[in-house]
């Protein structure tokens, strides 16, 4: 077991390294000369010149690389070209928001999908199991943004139910984070709903077909029991693989739910940094993010062989 | 029969394939889920193509008399915030989103195919370090990836098709990997070999028809999460540039009239949605129809 565990480290190692060579690339091939920005409006030749050598600018790629990565190391993820402000800063102050909205919508999803996937498994080939296709095709073709557009149109426009856009912390005010976290959630959760039904239901009608199911049947358990209790239980673990998956997913889809209901998290941090042409934001969230997925990826990892009774030996 | 059978053995695969291809199309065509697929598909095919010659309107003429006009006979969707036709923009706008999911699968295809096939063929070092840069490029969440490439590459439909593309590489290089370590081992594969086949023609002859019909069916659900993320690239400014229509843009623009004018923002999301259920319910059909173990 340990063994696995350190071969699983071993592997991530490189893999991360990987990473920072690839968002130190995308950093090369950004339009622009930051230096340009830094420099203001007179871009004098020595000013110029002067931050070029500050910066490091003039050294070999190589070198810039590993100084980079140096500061990396170190916990320095860069900071914003505008304000300043140390990328783990910004990164700090909206990722709270961001979690709160992913784990409204991982609620809302699990509350949906995993019903649906058992159903769908369980009445396999009848209309229920119809429907539940149809209900996850829909979930994952719709565009999430469109969604929320409608929401917005009906819930928040026509009926003036819900507010349409802003942000309350559930630590602040659990009523309000409830009013404005809702439809924003729902709108990430549809998407990870239909993702999580799918494969609920696949790894329910796996458990279904074997031995100890159908004894617990043939025992005369009830058959709310023997799916809950017997199938369900065996099914969860090839969901809960699942997790690494949903993140991206999670992240990809926050991107935009933010962009539509102006929720000031993670993904609008990426957004304006782009529209602001702030590379070194656009750059440490991408590599905040992926060091994020990787290190996420090595726990489930862990944990699975920890989990599973084969692997301990 | 027994003709075929040692065909099949000593490596000709093409000879039992002609039934097997009938059974899968025959399969295809009974699961009415994936024609209605197939139908929508094509349906958005024809509309993008013909639109120059049947969409109603010109979809870049402006019209100031005719401002956020409601749907009525004349403009069957209605006007945007500077009088245009939203149906012929919906129509054009086909176009770009139809071109961003197949060029990108395609470029997607081009780049993962002959990594996968190294890495799953040749193994060893080749297949460690492509296995590595698989893993950081999807240790970045897709959208994301594209969105960091389509602001590094500037904010242009092609730049969006090639953001898309890339970040889809990793896909089917682990896909085509998989399936040549798969089909490596079969038989025949050993077989060919053992009689000292050529390695290139192994792969053409052998590997390659193969694995044609995962990479098929992934393809086909790829393309609808290419229109998806076209789509979310535009919406967010980073894709097809205005005054050219495009399904996303055209939902940005209209998230800013959900008052004044609420039909703006239907047709497009509308389009979007039917057009990547077609892709998917298209793939899963694929799937079911070239799936031998389904049955």
């Amino acid at each position: 077991m340990w063994k696995l565990i350190l071969n699983r480290l071993v592997v991530a190692i490189p893999t991360l390294f990987l990473v920072t060579v690839l968002v130190f690339a995308l950093q090369r091939v950004m339009p622009g000369d930051p230096l340009l920005v830094m420099a203001g409006e007179e871009r004098d030749p020595a000013v110029l010149e002067e931050l070029r050598h500050h910066y490091g600018f003039d050294q070999p790629l190589p070198i810039q690389f590993l100084a980079w990565l140096r500061e990396v190391l170190t916990g320095n993820f860069g900071a914003s070209l505008r304000t300043g402000e140390p990328v783990l800063k910004l990164v700090g102050q909206t990722l709270p928001v961001t979690i709160q909205l992913a784990v409204a919508s991982l609620l809302i999803a699990a509350a949906i999908g995993i019903p649906m996937g058992i159903l769908a498994a369980v009445r396999k080939g009848t209309w229920v199991d119809a429907v539940a296709n149809v209900v996850s095709l829909s979930g994952l073709s719709i565009p999430n943004f469109w969604l929320g557009i409608i929401l917005i149109l009906v819930v928040a426009v026509q009926l003036r139910w819900l507010p349409a856009s802003g942000f309350v912390s559930v630590l602040d005010d659990p009523a309000g984070a409830l009013r404005t976290t809702l439809m924003p959630a729902f709108v990430l959760g549809s998407g990870l709903a239909a993702t999580l039904m799918r494969h609920t239901r696949s790894a329910m009608l796996e458990v279904l077909r074997l031995d100890y199911v159908r004894t617990a049947r043939a025992k005369g358990l009830m058959p709310r029991a023997v799916i809950l209790k017997h199938a369900f239980r065996n099914a969860l673990a090839p969901i809960v693989t699942l997790s690494t998956l949903l993140f991206g997913q999670l992240l990809a889809g926050a991107v935009l739910t933010e962009q539509v209901f102006t929720i000031p998290g993670f993904g609008k941090l990426i957004v304006d940094a782009v529209f602001n042409r702030d590379y070194g934001v656009v750059q440490g969230v991408v590599l905040c993010t992926a060091v994020a997925f990787i290190v996420m990826n090595l726990v489930a990892d862990v944990l699975y062989i920890l989990i599973n009774p084969r692997l301990r030996t | 029969m027994t003709a075929l059978e040692a065909g099949s053995v000593i490596g000709d695969a093409s000879e039992v394939l002609p039934p097997t291809r009938r059974r899968a199309l025959a399969k295809f065509l009974k699961n009415r889920s994936a024609v209605v697929g197939a139908a929508i598909v094509l349906l958005f095919v024809a509309l993008a193509v013909l639109a120059p010659l049947i969409a109603p309107f010109d979809p870049n003429k402006t019209n100031f008399a005719a401002l956020r006009r409601a749907p009525s006979l004349v403009h069957w969707l209605g006007t945007d915030e500077i009088g245009r036709d939203i149906l012929s923009r919906v129509m054009h706008g086909g176009v770009a989103s139809l071109l961003a999911g197949v060029v990108s699968v395609a470029i997607a295809l081009v780049i993962g195919l002959p990594v996968g096939l190294a890495a799953g063929w040749l193994g060893g070092w080749v297949d460690a370090i492509v296995g590595r840069i698989t893993d950081a490029l999807l240790a970045v969440p897709f959208l994301i990836l594209a969105i960091a490439l389509a602001a590094a590459l500037g904010p242009s439909l092609t730049n969006a098709m090639i953001a898309i593309g890339l970040s889809q590489v990793p896909i089917f290089v682990r896909l085509t990997r998989g399936q040549v370590l798969a089909v490596r081992a079969e038989e025949f594969v050993e077989g060919a070999r053992a009689v000292g086949v050529p390695q290139s023609l192994i792969l053409a002859r052998h590997i390659l028809p193969n694995i044609t019909a995962p990479l098929l069916v992934q393809a086909t659900l790829t393309t609808a999460t290419a229109i998806i993320a076209e789509a979310s690239l535009s919406f967010l400014g980073l894709g097809q540039q205005p005054p050219a229509p495009s399904w996303g843009s055209m939902l940005n623009t209209a998230k800013n009239f959900l008052e004044q004018a609420p039909w703006m923002s239907l047709a497009p999301g509308a389009a979007i949605f039917l057009v990547v259920l077609g892709f998917n319910m298209l793939g899963d059909g694929l799937r079911d129809a070239l799936d031998p173990r389904e049955e």
